[in-house]
């Protein structure tokens, strides 16, 4: 198989047998590359040996003529030129070689690889208040009355991204309020204030981790939904189709999302607030044999009135900026699978860093209003 | 010589639902097989069974000789090389551009060198009439028709010997179809191609095949062009003779 070289006074022949195909191809190549080429001035190919020959084994003898040639030799066929070389001829007739280079690699390097990160961010911005602006403009126009609110879309984004995190929200609120009554309890006991366990659990499920982690759970589990969602409607042209029906995208897609996220997450809160106040009872209930009745007494002495509202409060404007991130991103998807997945990666990792700055600009505004 | 493709006694239920019950399929070596049949009459699940992608409950599907049915995954490896897909939506992989889309294959199966991988990828791209600006498109970036020929430029990567095209001219426009007619029999007749489609396109059928096998009450009937649009089954006869077929079944007698 493959072939061999004859030499005669009229010059090389080459007869080729075998196959010649895709499969062969590293192993044909490897033969002809052989050949010395320079030592002919006269080169005849006979192909009358070859049992199959492909368009990649076509390729490689079309290589090896180009090659020959331009070494000097004089290169003719025995017999008929083959079909598959006359049709790569054809094909390639009026082409470049090789295909044009990429656009995107001519600029590379430390500063324009900034540059292009700047006016990426820029462009973000940019469309993250237009985002914001628009979702703003449908909420107003469906409080005035002008947009439809959509009840039965509301309901089921509370069911989806509420009820059926219940379960997850309701686990982590415990085992929290475990984590911090275990570790302060450790500490305390030493020096006589066990007492104070029930005002660090109390006071830290109520005013931030309650809330915190559920806005970051249903970051994970919600804000992607979001994403992907919107993302692979976008996809699939149906963002477009609604559009072209004169419906408002934002009107069936973004508000119910965002309303029905509002509703969900506050009423996740209160459930996270009740399950870390129990895990906070029960452990203290069988690590420091504190009788029940001293746990609630303690609780209503160590939080203020507004200790719960502060928490609760914070829900809403989580679940909006959770939302908003998950539908922006989910929009912006245009292509491919690949953006599909980037973007809900950027939606989730948007909505956590969100509420986290949103609850340090909480802290410092309450703190200024003595709450 | 075995026939490239031949289908024997082929079952595809799904639960109560009855697919294929006992269909027939043979395609030789060199013709243009097409498949014709109503709208969920089973002529993708008969697709995705030929390709290995769904077991059949029984019956055997012969490419070159070897039972598919029955080879494991590894086995099928070498014979899935010798044929080559174009889906019906192209199935192009959107995060790759064209030619790394028909690169794919090569690298999988073979072992070439970067430099070989790239002009044989823009030789397949250009065998199909597209331009090699488009090598670096992404998918997404293609128009229709475009998605179409890449979609057959990347089965064509691995030389196959057998391609099996779904519906490859939906969705185009008339002049499309027929350039995109005119390429699959360029391709046959040079490559040396067994090819078998799936249409309902019948300016296609009338074009390019040179036998038809129509799928009717769960069976295949197959015959030449010529002699299946005389078959006497009610639903062949309204899909050869009906009010949008008759000019183009008249101009097939007449040659």
């Amino acid at each position: 198989m493959g072939v061999e070289v004859r030499r005669s006074a009229q010059g090389v022949t080459l007869e080729l047998s075998g196959e010649w195909g895709a499969r062969e191809l590293t192993d044909l190549e490897a033969q002809l590359a052989a050949v010395d080429v320079h030592a002919a001035r006269e080169l005849r190919i006979a192909t009358a040996g070859v049992t199959r020959l492909d368009l990649s084994g076509a390729w490689v003898l079309r290589e090896f003529v180009r090659r020959a040639r331009a070494a000097g030799a004089a290169v003719s066929f025995q017999g008929e030129l083959p079909d598959q070389l006359r049709l790569i001829d054809e094909t390639l007739k009026d082409a470049p070689a090789t295909p044009a280079p990429d656009a995107a690699a001519e600029a590379s390097g430390a500063l324009s690889a900034i540059g292009r990160y700047a006016v990426a961010f820029g462009r973000d911005l940019v469309l993250g208040l237009a985002f914001l602006g628009r979702a703003t403009s449908v909420a107003l126009a469906s409080a005035g009355g002008r947009a439809r609110l959509r009840p039965i879309s509301i309901a089921r984004h509370v069911y989806d991204t509420g009820i059926t995190a219940m379960p997850i929200v309701a686990l982590i609120a415990f085992l929290i309020s475990v984590i911090i009554a275990y570790m302060s309890a450790q500490q305390l006991r030493g020096l006589g204030a066990d007492i104070y366990v029930v005002d660090l659990v109390a006071i830290g499920v109520l005013r931030e981790l309650g809330v915190l982690l559920t806005s970051i759970i249903v970051a994970g589990r919600s804000g992607s939904s979001f994403a992907a969602e919107l993302g692979s409607m976008e996809l699939n042209e149906e963002v477009d189709a609604l559009t072209a029906t004169a419906v408002n995208p934002y009107e069936v897609l973004v508000l119910p999302r965002l309303l029905g996220l509002a509703v969900a997450l506050p009423l996740l809160t209160i459930i996270a607030d009740l399950v870390g106040l129990t895990g906070g009872a029960l452990l203290c209930r069988y690590l420091l044999d504190m009788p029940l009745t001293q746990y609630v007494s303690r609780v209503n002495y160590a939080i203020s009135p507004s200790t719960f509202w502060v928490g609760l409060l914070k829900a809403p404007v989580f679940a909006v900026l959770i939302g908003m991130a998950g539908c922006f991103h989910g929009m912006r998807v245009r292509g491919s699978a690949r953006e599909l997945g980037r973007q809900v990666t950027q939606a989730v990792v948007q909505a956590i860093f969100l509420v986290i700055l949103a609850d340090a600009l909480f802290a410092v505004l309450f703190m200024k209003m003595d709450l | 010589m075995y026939p490239a493709l031949e289908v024997r006694g082929l079952v595809n239920r799904f639960g109560e639902q009855v697919v294929h019950d006992g269909l027939d399929m043979e395609v030789q070596p060199d013709e243009v097989f097409g498949i014709v049949g109503g709208s969920g009459s089973g002529k993708s699940v008969l697709l995705r069974t030929i390709l290995g992608l769904q077991r059949p409950q029984a019956g055997t599907v012969r490419i070159d000789g070897s039972d598919i049915t029955r080879l494991s995954e590894a086995q099928l490896r070498p014979i899935k090389a010798r044929y080559g897909v174009a889906f019906q939506q192209g199935a192009l992989y959107s995060a790759l551009t064209l030619l790394q889309n028909v690169q794919l294959p090569m690298i999988e199966h073979l072992d070439l060198p970067a430099a070989a991988l790239d002009e044989l990828a823009l030789l397949k791209i250009r065998l199909v009439g597209l331009p090699a600006e488009a090598a670096r498109k992404y998918p997404a970036e293609l128009s229709g028709g475009m998605v179409k020929r890449a979609a057959i430029a990347r089965a064509l990567a691995l030389d196959p010997t057998l391609l099996f095209l779904d519906e490859p001219t939906s969705g185009l426009d008339p002049v499309s179809a027929a350039a995109f007619d005119d390429l699959v029999l360029y391709l046959q007749q040079h490559l040396k191609l067994t090819i078998v489609m799936i249409t309902h396109d019948l300016d296609s059928i009338f074009r390019t095949c040179n036998r038809v096998g129509v799928i009717v009450d769960k069976r295949m009937e197959s015959d030449t062009l010529e002699r299946i649009v005389d078959h006497p089954n009610p639903w062949i006869q309204a899909y050869f003779h009906g009010e949008r077929a008759r000019a183009r079944t008249g101009a097939a007698r007449g040659t």
